[in-house]
């Protein structure tokens, strides 16, 4: 009616405008859209989760903007250019975890982080994307389904940063990095016999890996068994979060009433368990709603992924797109109880900016590979 | 033959989409498998977590009951609960705790000897606990206070109700004080009623009426974080809290009246002692006071370890109560149940004579029991021997009777028995006897009895000890001819929110049957002589009186005397001089009080124990009736 109203031609002309300034910006409206939702969601819940720390929540909001400036910057890239890229951002991003692990700041008990003396990073952050594009890279020029030796190659690739952010010890970003890597290979055909050798192999591995665990990485597998069993100790993230999430019902407790996480029962309220502060303030709907923001996401990704011109943007799209669903579900699960606690943030929800940054990076990239595709015949 | 590949992008396109295709499908299944596990916590076990949320938030906070307060006969108050202002120390807020300990020390807050008693209590509770180490401050304790509270990070101001005991040192052997609870006194009471309450009586009334006093906690909920600290849900949100309103302890109503009391505790113008009053009729003890007393409030307040040690280091040992566990030779107060003894078994008759020649021999033994009296009393009755108190007379008595009877007769009368008073501590005394020596000593010749500690326990010396309380008691059953009565401090119990009061009855024990009924007046006759008669060790005490005295005068030997000297109280340190008993009841006919005064090394019974009981009978006899 409105519409009516006030004309056909100037709405349309609106859309039509924005839609020019999208692509001349190479951005995905659909998807740009989602991940602003998602993020917009995500401070709505920290603003509850943070408390009477505002700051906090302002801090979070100017690491949005940052990682969506990024996102814009990246998406002018040309994905040739990335393409080059790719083996120096993974020899670079090798050697910075090497000195980490050798002269790295001690940060929370682990070494993880360098200092640049302006900034402070995690190296193993830039691994999330410069892994699966050193995959991606590696496979492009070859013909697909990879043969033995290139999987074998890739494997190596990926589990050279990988054991090296496992060893730091940083549990959740290696299973991560590791996922982006294997997404590559699965997503470039390999057989579904390597696929299911690969599984029996992780199965064999898990006494040898139980050997090389660091105590507590042992203790929280422990304790996804049997959280009872140490009730304020390792058991207590588990027990406390599920209790915030079953008391929030169908239809939660009310933004800013939880009282899990209000009276700090919940730890890590505004990180990695900030799920949980979905699930009782906002309750099972408020779950559902973020599922399906993240399912709108991955989806949108993927089909882009599918669009491009080739191998590697291809390949190096459907990565990152369905690395992001491995990053929700393996936080989602944790905080459920369904996977053992490891250090992985929500993604575009949890406070923390390397993660963000990162995130938003990757779907920048994943919209230049995407954009690229009517540029060159 | 090794095949050579090329690549071939349009496979590989197909091959992508398909593998997209599934890997949606796969994506899509997880989150299926993520909304089923919500549903399972937030729809299928929702009431069970929500309980368990419920618990989470709410801590019990105790309401401690207020004390029950404590009347004197008259129906003054004598302990009471009044808003008091403490310190207290919360450790997280501190800093540096060494240093406001320090600083503490350094503005007169808290006794050098007391940093590590308050280190380690703040050190054994959480660090954002508030910690009470200094009750009840006094004005200028409050203004230093106030003038360094910026140097003092950490330390509060808090009002509280603590105990006060507005007469101070009158009567607090009888009233005993409550002080800080102990590990020891954790053993012995059920920790849950102590939720929230700091304090526990110690001693006489407040210990044993404890359970009475003490009332019962209340509690509130209190929303608090996962830490512990109290917390706010956002505006709006009902935290539905309960609470429980503590139930006051029960008000005493004592047996003692304070200002007798004072009366009697100013008659000993700072001479260390003890006095017992009881009312013969019921057992009400009037007067219950061992001096020199202490200030009970000191404990109230957390008495510093310098504090105490001045206690527990003062040669004249206030805290000792002198009353009920102090044990001393009766002396010759018990001449007049020696006497009623002898009369009772028929063994000598009032008038009977007996001639004082100032010593008595055993048939056969060359030892001499003196008499106090060196040249002796000459020919003495009954109530002559009990008047001068002949001690020759009763060494002969004693002799008479034998060991055996006198240990029955005296053990009816309440010797070498608990008085059962109503509050704990009280110790027995012995009522020697030959059973009794076999179990004192550990070798076979210690055990044997001699004729001559027959013959010394006749003057209420030897082996003989007693209570003061034991004295009054006794003193009681005289006045009363027969009927002795258990004693008591407290006599009523009332609740403080319905004024409902529970009377305590009296407890009359097993009244005493003499075969001659008259053998009361004979004794009682020779008390009143004492202090009326010509020749009574006691006729100062009596003169002026306008009711009549039955006493008897004692003293107790503290130092032994050698077979051929004679003992000068001015040679022998003030310390080991005799020590002053007197007994007495009045008015003898229809007796209302009766008394037993200690007046510890005060020589001769008549002059420094007897005024002493003559004040207070004036005290309580005189008094305008009530």
């Amino acid at each position: 009616m409105i519409y009516g109203e006030l004309g056909d031609s100037r709405t349309k002309r609106t859309v039509t405008g924005m839609a020019r300034l999208l692509r001349a910006l190479r951005l995905d409206g659909m998807l740009l859209s989602a991940l602003i939702a998602v993020s917009l969601f995500g401070l709505f819940v920290l603003y509850s989760a943070a408390g009477e720390n505002t700051s906090l929540w302002l801090n979070q909001l100017a690491r949005i903007g940052i990682g969506f400036t990024l996102l814009v910057v990246l998406a002018q890239v040309p994905d040739h250019f990335l393409r080059m890229l790719s083996p120096v951002a993974y020899l670079i991003g090798l050697i910075l975890l090497v000195i980490v692990a050798i002269a790295g700041d001690v940060g929370k008990g682990a070494q993880r982080w360098l200092d640049l003396g302006v900034i402070r990073f995690q190296p193993s952050e830039i691994m999330k994307l410069a892994v699966p594009m050193m995959c991606a890279w590696y496979l492009h020029q070859r013909p697909l389904p990879p043969s033995f030796r290139d999987v074998c190659v890739v494997m190596l690739l990926v589990l050279l940063p990988v054991g090296l952010v496992a060893e730091q010890p940083d549990l959740g970003t290696a299973l991560l990095v590791a996922a982006s890597g294997m997404i590559v290979l699965v997503m470039g055909g390999i057989s579904p016999l390597y696929v299911a050798g690969g599984v029996a192999l992780i199965g064999a591995a898990v006494p040898v890996a139980w050997h090389f665990m660091h105590d507590y990485q042992r203790q929280r597998v422990l304790t996804l068994l049997d959280p009872q069993s140490d009730a304020l100790g390792a058991g207590y993230h588990i027990i406390q979060s599920q209790i915030a999430i079953g008391s929030g019902g169908a239809f939660g407790k009310g933004w800013m009433n939880g009282s899990q996480a209000q009276l700090e029962f919940l730890p890590e309220r505004s990180t990695d368990f900030i799920y949980a502060v979905i699930g009782e303030e906002l309750g099972l709907l408020g779950l559902i709603a973020l599922l399906i923001g993240y399912l709108f996401i991955v989806s949108r990704g993927t089909y882009m992924a599918i669009q491009c011109r080739d191998a590697f943007a291809r390949l190096l799209a459907g990565s990152i797109a369905l690395t992001f669903f491995v990053y929700a579900c393996v936080n989602a699960g944790m905080v459920m109880g369904l996977l053992p606690v490891v250090g992985v943030p929500l993604p575009l929800v949890s406070y923390g900016g390397t993660s963000f940054v990162t995130l938003m990076a990757g779907f920048g990239i994943l919209m230049s590979l995407h954009s690229s595709r009517k540029l060159v015949g | 033959m090794r095949r050579v590949r090329v690549k071939d992008d349009a496979l590989e396109q197909r091959m992508f989409l398909q593998r997209s295709l599934v890997a949606i499908l796969v994506v899509v299944l997880i989150t299926f498998l993520l909304v089923g596990r919500a549903f399972w916590l937030q729809v299928v076990q929702h009431d069970h977590y929500l309980e368990l949320s419920l618990g989470n938030r709410a801590r019990i906070e105790p309401l401690p009951p207020n004390r029950g307060i404590i009347f004197d006969r008259a129906g003054r108050v004598i302990a009471e609960n009044t808003p008091a202002y403490q310190l207290e120390l919360v450790r997280e807020q501190a800093g540096d705790l060494e240093e406001t300990l320090s600083h503490l020390v350094r503005f007169g807050l808290l006794d050098p000897g007391d940093v590590g008693r308050v280190r380690q209590l703040a050190l054994s509770r959480r660090s954002f606990e508030a910690v009470p180490f200094l009750l009840q401050l006094n004005d200028e304790e409050i203004a230093r206070y106030a003038v360094h509270r910026h140097e003092l990070p950490g330390v509060l101001l808090e009002t509280r109700m603590a105990r006060h005991y507005p007469y101070g040192t009158i009567g607090a052997h009888a009233l005993g004080y409550v002080g800080t609870i102990s590990e020891e006194d954790l053993a012995r009471v059920d920790r849950e009623l102590y939720f929230g309450t700091g304090v526990i009586g110690k001693t006489g009334v407040e210990r044993a009426y404890e359970k009475n006093l003490l009332g019962t906690g209340g509690y509130r909920e209190v929303l608090v974080n996962a830490e512990g600290r109290p917390a706010k849900l956002p505006e709006g949100v009902d935290a539905q809290l309960k609470t429980r309103d503590p139930l006051a302890g029960k008000d005493l109503r004592m047996t003692i009246d304070i200002e007798l009391q004072r009366v009697a505790e100013e008659a000993f113008a700072g001479r260390r002692g003890g006095v017992v009053a009881i009312d013969p009729s019921n057992g009400d003890v009037l007067v219950f006071a061992s001096l020199p007393s202490f200030d009970p409030n000191g404990f109230a307040r957390g008495i510093t370890r310098s504090e105490y040690l001045a206690l527990t280091e003062n040669p004249d040992q206030p805290l000792f109560n002198r009353v009920m566990r102090g044990t001393y030779p009766p002396g010759s107060t018990i001449k007049p149940l020696m006497a009623l003894a002898g009369l009772e078994y028929d063994v000598i008759k009032p008038e009977d004579h007996v001639y004082c020649s100032g010593s008595y021999s055993l048939p056969g033994s060359r030892h001499r029991f003196r008499d106090f009296k060196r040249e002796g009393h000459g020919s003495m009755d009954m109530e002559n021997a009990v008047m001068q108190s002949c001690d020759v007379y009763f060494y002969r008595l004693a002799n008479t009777l034998g060991i055996e009877r006198i240990h029955d007769s005296m053990t009816r009368m309440g010797f070498g028995l608990p008085t059962g008073i109503d509050i704990a501590g009280e110790r027995s005394g012995i009522m020697p006897s030959p059973e009794w020596k076999k179990g004192a000593f550990p070798r076979k010749e210690q055990q044997v009895w001699f004729p001559g500690e027959t013959v010394i326990v006749g003057i209420g010396q030897g082996y003989w000890t007693a209570t003061l309380l034991q004295l009054a008691k006794a003193t009681a059953l005289l006045a009363t001819r027969g009927q002795p009565h258990r004693p008591r401090l407290v006599s009523a119990l009332v609740d403080p929110a319905t004024g409902q009061v529970e009377q305590k009855k009296p407890e009359a024990l097993p009244r005493i049957e003499l075969k001659n009924q008259a053998n009361w007046e004979i004794i009682v006759n020779a008390m009143v002589a004492v202090t009326s008669g010509p020749r009574g060790t006691a006729l100062r005490v009596g003169r002026g009186a306008t009711y009549s005295i039955a006493g008897k005068t004692g003293t107790a030997q503290v130092f032994s005397v050698g077979q051929t000297e004679k003992y000068n109280e001015k040679e022998v340190s003030e310390r080991l001089r005799d020590h002053a008993l007197f007994v007495a009841f009045a008015p003898a006919e229809a007796p209302k009080i009766a008394i037993a005064v200690l007046v510890e090394n005060g020589g001769f019974g008549a002059a420094a124990a007897a005024p002493i009981a003559r004040a207070i009978f004036d005290a309580y006899l005189n008094k305008a009736a009530p």
